[in-house]
């Protein structure tokens, strides 16, 4: 019975997070006009989450990619069709892997950093004395941080499909001797602009960035002010951060395809 | 940068406080208390350790509001007023932290320049100036380039009481100024509070358990506690009026009108001695 009662308790809570989630959000949104004032502060926290995290996403980018082609490979020699390797590649990296892979790193990089920074002025009364000076910490402090990151996930995608689609080439062409011409054709002549990078880069990375920055400035804005509180919302950034971009890609790939 | 003072709200209180009723966890924390800070004047709020002298102020500011009454600064009812207005008003007051609040991705310097820097478009040249002016004050401008957490808890303080006035503001609000100061330090904030009344007539209210302080500082003392005022006067007289309140707050005696022990059960049965009663 009890053990009812928790789940139900659980699931309440849950809902009653997204729900605050949802309010907080259209106050961040009517906030984010304000928060043009702070440009500088913007571009500060682009160069934060986005080209800090350019190396992470650089390397990841690249072995997934790599592995990728090792594997396809391996599979795709049993039907004597090593040559669509390129392709497969590509559309696997465009459509799914990139903007899944970079929008999780994305959230255990940028985003806990982000939650833990918003927490740590909530916990030192950073944000109260903001208040307390006539500066709205939302406009100053958290649309800076959300826009930032809605603005660098795309990009940071766009460079995590480059390299994979180079670690792919590295292994396919460079070490298992695929012909460089083929590669590049057959994935040319294949992979969509509108289907594979418009859809699968442009608007998942989009809609992750989003979610994703989303979830840490709040859990960072809302968070209990003691160290320990602090500590749990970073975790459930990713936590958060990690379920609903799974589910979320389910939702728009069964749109998109 | 102070506004001036309309000629009819002169005679009244800056803040004017009535019927304020906090109760905050089921605890009471305010009982339709009054209360009055006069303009220019130096105010000093005292009393027992969580009896709400730092909600008080949070009250003044809007930052809580209360289950009933009103609390007016400058004749506005701040328990009514929006965000932006609030915004307006708190443009006027300045906030001194009890825990100082400096922000830290900033050096000191920018850190007192904040305020000016998001309200003014003052050139670079003024700013510079007015901070560093600010920053001489509280005896900290050769340290106007390093970071918060190079500060001592008292450097940092002076920091922040820097940044408060750096507006020169209406009304300051000191939430335990002389905590972690030393007696150079201290006496000289002392002065700063003193000539920031009589020379910009800035009024001010403090929160303070250091009496010595207060009696060289405050105009008017409060004593709260209970969620009521329970004295009230210029400091040497109430040092002397021989309440139970006052001469338990100034004589700090553990027995008297305010417990020392917060509320709890038998102590003997706590302690799981032989035949008390749980």
């Amino acid at each position: 019975m009890s053990t009812r009662m928790e789940r139900g308790g659980v699931v309440t809570q849950s809902l009653a997070q997204i729900g605050a989630c949802g309010l907080f959000l259209l106050t961040l949104l009517a906030a984010v006009p304000k928060s043009m004032r702070h440009g500088r502060e913007t571009l500060r926290q682009l160069w934060f989450v986005g080209a800090m995290s350019l190396t992470i996403i650089m390397t990841c980018g690249l072995f997934v990619g790599m592995v990728l082609g090792l594997q396809l490979y391996d599979v795709l020699s049993i039907f004597g069709g090593t040559s669509a390797t390129g392709t497969v590649v590509a559309i696997a990296i465009y459509r799914e892997l990139g903007p899944v892979v970079t929008a999780l790193l994305f959230a255990g990089r940028a985003g806990t950093s982000m939650t833990a920074e918003i927490g740590l002025m909530r916990a030192t009364d950073q944000l109260d004395a903001m208040e307390m000076m006539a500066v709205d910490p939302l406009a100053y402090v958290v649309a800076p941080r959300f826009l930032a990151g809605v603005i660098a996930l795309p990009l940071l995608t766009a460079v995590f499909c480059a390299m994979g689609v180079f670690g792919g080439h590295l292994v396919g062409v460079s070490w298992l001797g695929i012909d460089n011409g083929t590669f590049w054709s057959n994935m040319t002549a294949t992979v969509d602009v509108w289907k594979d990078i418009v859809n699968g880069v442009v608007l998942k990375s989009f809609a992750f960035g989003i979610v994703v920055s989303l979830i840490a400035v709040f859990q960072g804005y809302t968070t209990p002010p003691t160290s320990e509180g602090v500590a749990y919302a970073t975790t459930r950034t990713v936590v958060a951060s990690s379920i609903a971009i799974l589910a979320l890609d389910f939702v728009l790939t069964s749109f998109l395809i | 940068m102070t506004e001036p003072v309309s000629p009819t709200s002169v005679v009244e209180p800056l803040v004017r406080i009535r019927g304020l009723t906090t109760v905050l966890n089921g605890k009471t924390i305010f009982d339709a208390m009054d209360l009055d800070i006069p303009r220019g004047k130096v105010t000093a709020i005292m009393g027992p350790s969580g009896t709400g002298k730092t909600t008080l102020l949070k009250h003044i500011t809007g930052q809580m509001r209360g289950d009933a009454g009103e609390v007016r600064v400058d004749g506005q009812d701040v328990t009514s007023l929006s965000r932006d207005h609030l915004f307006k008003l708190r443009e006027r007051i300045g906030y001194l932290f009890q825990n100082s609040a400096l922000l830290t991705d900033f050096d000191v310097f920018e850190n007192v320049a904040f305020p000016l820097r998001q309200h003014t478009k003052l050139p670079e040249v003024l700013i510079r100036n007015i901070v560093l002016t600010k920053l001489q004050a509280v005896g900290l401008r050769g340290a106007a380039r390093l970071m918060p957490t190079e500060l001592s808890g008292g450097m940092a303080r002076r920091v922040a009481l820097a940044r408060a006035i750096v507006f020169d503001p209406a009304l300051i609000l000191y939430d335990e100024p002389f905590v972690g100061l030393d007696p150079i330090a201290l006496n000289q904030v002392l002065k700063l509070i003193r000539t920031l009344n009589q020379t910009l007539g800035i009024t001010s209210v403090l929160v303070a358990h250091e009496l010595a302080a207060v009696q060289r500082v405050a105009d008017h003392v409060y004593l709260i506690a209970n969620g009521k005022i329970v004295a009230q006067g210029d400091p040497a007289t109430l040092a002397n009026d021989g309440s139970p309140w006052t001469r338990q707050f100034f004589g700090g005696e553990a027995d008297g009108p305010v417990p020392f022990q917060y509320p709890a059960g038998d102590y003997a049965a706590a302690l799981d001695f032989p035949g008390a009663k749980a």
